[in-house]
């Protein structure tokens, strides 16, 4: 079985109460029991409450499998990134620290990465994933074109990112402001404006120009 | 399908994209080139391993065992034993005097795991401490206990008051 092509995941930030609710869930799921796969990002604790949940957006060219030297990480063909494969996986950390969007998750107690695969045994058969079934705002909401745009007039979705030089295309879609200008959404935009408001002597070195 | 980090097609990749391929599906893939090709080489390997398992047995046929001197005739009296080697220096023998005029000689070797076999002459039968063997004195046949094949015999040849050991003859039942 594979996830149907016309279900799609939409992340709304924008609804994100802090409930974490998704959170709980998601450590129900049968594909990876107890353990949760999704992170509940706080934005700025000192200016704003707003929450941000972050669930594995599926890229077409996933950069955790690009890394993997085991070749454990592998894109099912309806286009869900999995978990890495048990007997491949060297807990080697290459993904967790390559992922832009930081989804991956080492679990050192058994040696393996864990990530979300979008509840692949509820997904795949037609049903939502944990997280979006029980969001209160549906922040995470799971379903097709037709009913987001219904539900959504003044969001639309977008599915295209860029990390450093490259453009990722993602299986699930972010909303953003109907009428923004944005077609893409850049994933180190945000460390690099930190660099140049900061006077941070540690984030300066970390993220150096490569020089040409 | 995957796209690739530089934006080209897949014909433009180098080889280990395809050897390690990201989708799935492809991953899982396994051609039928590549299975007859293992097929092939496991199948002849077999072969090639009957073969030369073959040879070797063939070739220790053919193995003449020297011929050594063992003891003289008189050095044991009766219901005596004697531990010699051969044909090599580490595989140790029993030389027995059952009777007046009869010599026995078997590997000492227990053929279950190789504890070395005490002779009982006066119970006719060599004892295995190990676990509790028994072997016939005169033929080497087990008699009791976990082994299942007999002692290898050695070949005695007499001349004048000397004892020869001229050969290993292995019983498989």
């Amino acid at each position: 079985m594979a996830v149907p092509d016309n279900l799609n995941f939409y992340i709304d930030p924008n609804r994100c109460i802090g409930c974490e609710a998704c959170v709980q869930a998601c450590s129900e799921c049968d594909t990876h029991k107890g353990h949760s796969m999704i992170h509940l990002d706080f934005m700025d604790r000192a200016e704003t409450v707003q929450t941000v949940p972050v669930v594995c957006m599926h890229c077409d060219s996933p950069t955790c499998a690009e890394v993997c030297p085991a070749d454990a990480i592998k894109r099912t063909a309806d286009g869900v990134v999995q978990t890495a494969l048990k007997p491949r996986c060297i807990a080697c950390n290459n993904c967790v620290l390559a992922c832009p969007f930081g989804v991956p998750k080492m679990k050192s107690d058994f040696k393996l990465m864990m990530k979300c695969d979008m509840c692949y045994d509820r997904t795949s058969e037609g049903k939502k994933p944990m997280c979006a079934s029980v969001c209160p705002s549906q922040a995470l909401f799971f379903g097709t074109a037709e009913e987001i745009e219904r539900l959504r007039p003044r969001s639309r979705p977008i599915n295209q990112f860029q990390f450093g030089r490259q453009t990722i295309q993602t299986k699930v879609y972010m909303m953003v402001p109907r009428h923004s200008q944005e077609s893409l959404l850049s994933v180190t935009g945000i460390l690099e404006s930190e660099r140049e408001e900061s006077a941070d002597m540690l984030l300066d070195n970390l993220y150096e120009e490569d020089q040409p | 399908m995957s796209s690739f980090p530089d934006g080209g097609r897949a014909s433009e990749q180098p080889r280990w994209r395809r050897d390690f391929p990201i989708d799935w599906p492809e991953d899982q893939l396994v051609s039928r080139r590549n299975l007859l090709r293992f097929m092939v080489v496991v199948s002849t390997g077999f072969a090639a391993g009957q073969f030369w398992i073959g040879g070797l047995a063939l070739k220790k046929r053919g193995e003449k065992h020297p011929r050594v001197e063992v003891a003289r005739a008189d050095q044991l009296g009766v219901g005596e034993s004697l531990v010699f080697s051969y044909p090599e220096e580490h595989d140790r023998c029993l030389l027995v005097r059952t009777s007046q005029d009869e010599y026995v000689a078997f590997s000492q070797k227990c053929t279950h795991l190789a504890c070395a076999v005490v002779p009982e002459p006066d119970k006719n039968r060599f004892h295995c401490p190990c676990h509790a063997g028994y072997f016939d004195i005169k033929t080497g046949r087990p008699l009791a206990g976990p082994p299942r094949r007999p002692l290898p015999k050695i070949e005695l040849e007499f001349d004048n008051n000397t004892i020869y050991a001229v050969g290993v003859i292995k019983e498989m039942t």
